[in-house]
């Protein structure tokens, strides 16, 4: 069962998995186990990213090609969405004419773009896509009267996925998991009370439902991938990206293939836009096409383990916590140590970018294959020490029956 | 008798211009393609707004080859794709900027070139050096471990863009900074009914000077380059690296002169800019680096005249776009581009194969 579930492709280490139970966990029953809106929108967010970082490893990891139009991709889903819904309608049947019909834009663009430059030198292909992606977002912000320009669209969802909506009668009890664990360790001899105040109430509303149609479209759409790399047509991609004149020496047409993964992972991200508008139920250019975004998503991507669906996951959570987190915790530094001048103002949460850039930059050098890449290996060493363990245990067992 | 000779030196004229179009085509693309963009926007408007606009376009992508020569050059030489090129952009332009509004604004005030330049000279020679420095360090510690792995590059590069920049904020904070242009370069020169058919025109003093200032360092450049013994090496080692390698000389230290030079090129550019725009902000960098990239795929990766070529192209298009629909600059030059890669994948004047 698990076997055709995970394609046979199974995280390979023991922290990893456990990581990867934790984040199911968490994301599955999130509403429940951390209360306020903060928390509620970074989980919806890691949803929404797992998509997006997914598909985008589809390009890079497996196939080593660099586009910097995901967020272009990404970006049409949203107005697609948020234009469907502010002119056609506020049903259900108005998502599904926007969700179409960004589709069907990203998918002739993509095609565009692969043909255009796949058939050239690869490194064309990253330029090309940042030109094209930064023509869209300019045009994006000037079209105001359309797109609303940097202010960006409201987006007016169905009365059953906003706030409004309450599917039950009353409240459903969550458990403040982060507050017990709190109180767990620093005042174990509180534990009763603690774990008596950790219970909250939580109002299912329609953003929770819109919540959970993240997470199924995520794990869905994250299977899907898992299986499709793991197929015949992963192995022709892997192989393109391991040596591509050989695959085309095998008879593969790699043009084909990359114009393929290009079209696919564009389609995802549109899809992974398009959520993202329903959810966040507000679009403007910085959020959905800015180059920043488009770095950031490299990063997750490259953190977490290029050619690892896995490390998708792992990437778009260690980063989204960081971005949401991290600048508490550097300001929390900053209160202890209180240095002024230059240091301190290197070690201002304003610059986390900072040291997760030269992170990005150390980690490049020296763990190319990411956080999912440097768990398997530490596994792999440890399972072949093991082994030999194993069999020169074996041999000494077997030396002492000989004398 | 005289008839059909007629007709014959009309086929034969006839046969001439079409060789003449196309040697024209396959030889000299950028100058059709400059020369056709400039007749068809001459039909769009009149001629003096069509004078005025066709020097600014040059003197703005006379500013744009001094940012993007250093980028084309790097990926020519050495294969380097350095995507933190627009960094150095921002640097320079803040380097210039605390010049000229913090260290020397004494020479800025008057309302003359002569004492302007004490400042402005100073200004764009720090910037220069500043960048050339940061570009050696970048080098030695960013680019060098990853040479020859071109996704490895790409990755770095973002890494090492987003570092810097952060840095330039730290340094100089994280908000736009006005950088008045010094009081002699403002204003322009009224030509008035100077031209026959044209009449008056307007030139913007600051343009004529960066264009000056471009075509000196375009022209300083191509003499190096095709003049020189340093020249020879730098265009061997685009053609062929083993080669270069092979006759002993040492690429490596070549291709970092070529990324400091690169580098402090754009520093340099980067200050013009912010003199130009006269506001600046850290990622200014990151958004003139489209324009960049536009005009070395234009010109062809590694081609210095084709990178000449291609920024004239992008500030020609942007004026004139921006002049007679300003919402589709930004997308007239990149389709500009898709349309030159579809007929020529290879660029304007291409050096190396692609």
């Amino acid at each position: 069962m698990l076997n055709a579930v995970f394609s046979g492709d199974f995280p390979r280490s023991r922290i990893l998995t456990a990581a990867l139970i934790l984040i199911a966990i968490s994301l599955a029953l999130g509403p429940f186990l951390f209360p306020g809106t903060r928390a509620f929108a970074t989980l919806g967010m890691i949803c929404i990213f797992i998509i997006v970082v997914a598909s985008y490893d589809l390009m890079l990891g497996y196939t080593h090609i660099v586009s910097f139009a995901h967020t272009m991709f990404f970006g049409i889903g949203s107005y697609g969405i948020a234009l469907a819904l502010g002119h056609v309608g506020t049903g259900f049947g108005a998502i599904f004419i926007g969700i179409a019909g960004a589709l069907v834009v990203s998918i002739v663009l993509s095609l565009v773009l692969g043909l255009l430059s796949l058939r050239v030198k690869a490194i064309f292909f990253a330029l090309v896509t940042l030109a094209v992606a930064f023509a869209f977002l300019s045009l994006v912000t000037q079209l105001y009267h359309v797109t609303g320009g940097e202010d960006g669209l409201r987006v007016r969802v169905p009365r059953e996925l906003g706030p409004a909506y309450r599917p039950l009668d009353g409240p459903l009890t969550g458990f403040n998991i982060l507050a017990f664990l709190k109180v767990l360790v620093t005042q174990p001899w509180n534990l009763a009370d603690g774990f008596r105040e950790a219970f909250f109430n939580v109002n299912v509303n329609g953003r929770v439902l819109m919540y959970y149609v993240l997470v199924a479209v995520a794990t869905l759409v994250f299977l899907f991938l898992l299986r499709l790399v793991n197929s015949p047509f992963g192995r022709v991609l892997q192989a393109i990206r391991e040596n591509e004149f050989r695959a085309q020496a095998l008879g593969y047409k790699t043009v084909y293939y990359r114009t393929a993964v290009v079209i696919l992972s564009a389609a995802l991200a549109t899809l992974a836009g398009c959520l993202f508008a329903l959810f966040n139920r507000y679009v403007n250019p910085e959020n959905t096409l800015n180059f920043e975004l488009m770095v950031f998503i490299l990063l997750m991507c490259v953190l977490g383990g290029m050619g690892t669906l896995y490390g998708a996951v792992i990437g778009a959570v260690v980063f989204i916590l960081a971005q949401n987190y991290l600048q508490d915790v550097l300001s929390a530094i900053g209160d202890q140590v209180a240095v002024g001048g230059f240091l301190g103002k290197l070690i201002a949460p304003e610059h986390w970018l900072l040291w997760f850039g030269l992170l990005f930059v150390v980690s490049v050098y020296f763990f190319p294959s990411g956080i999912v890449g440097q768990l398997r290996l530490r596994a792999e060493r440890r399972q072949m020490a093991e082994e030999e363990k194993d069999s020169s245990a074996a041999t000494d067992l077997q030396e002492k029956t000989v004398e | 008798m005289s008839t059909q000779e007629a007709r014959l030196r009309l086929v034969s004229g006839l046969t001439q211009g079409r060789e003449k179009i196309r040697y024209l085509r396959d030889e000299r693309p950028h100058w059709l393609i400059l020369g056709g963009m400039v007749f068809i926007a001459l039909l769009l408007m009149d001629p003096a707004t069509w004078l005025t606009l066709t020097i600014s376009g040059m003197a703005m992508g006379a500013m744009l080859f001094l940012m993007a020569s250093g980028m084309t050059l790097t990926f020519g030489l050495m294969s380097v794709l350095n995507l933190a090129h627009g960094a150095f952009i921002s640097l320079g332009a803040f380097v210039g900027a605390t010049v000229l509004t913090t260290w020397l604004t004494g020479y800025t005030g008057p309302a003359s070139l002569a004492i302007n330049m004490m400042a402005v000279i100073p200004a764009l020679v720090l910037a220069l050096l500043v960048a050339g420095l940061v570009g050696w360090a970048f080098e030695l510690l960013v680019i060098k471990p990853v040479y020859g792995d071109h996704l490895k590059q790409i990755l770095v590069t973002v890494g090492g863009s987003i570092v810097l920049i952060q840095l330039i904020e730290v340094v100089w904070g994280a908000n736009e900074i006005p950088v008045p242009r010094p009081s002699g370069l403002r204003g322009a020169f009224i030509v008035p009914d100077a031209i026959p058919l044209i009449g008056g025109l307007v030139l913007e003093k600051y343009r004529l000077i960066a264009l000056t200032l471009g075509l000196a360092v375009y022209g300083a450049m191509v003499w190096t380059i095709e003049r020189t013994r340093l020249g020879i090496l730098i265009r061997a080692g685009v053609e062929s690296r083993e080669m270069v390698e092979i006759q002993g000389y040492r690429i490596g230290l070549l291709f970092l002169g070529v990324f400091i030079a690169g580098s402090a090129l754009a520093g340099m550019g980067g200050a013009m800019w912010a003199m130009y725009r006269e506001i600046i902000t850290a990622h200014m960098g990151e958004e003139l680096m489209i324009s960049v990239i536009v005009i070395i795929i234009l010109g062809g990766l590694g081609s210095v005249r084709g990178c000449f070529y291609g920024a004239l192209l992008v500030g020609l298009i942007n004026l004139y776009v921006g002049y007679l629909e300003p919402r589709l600059a930004a997308v007239a030059t990149v389709g500009l581009m898709v349309g030159v890669l579809m007929w020529r994948p290879q660029g304007l004047i291409p050096v190396i194969k692609v």
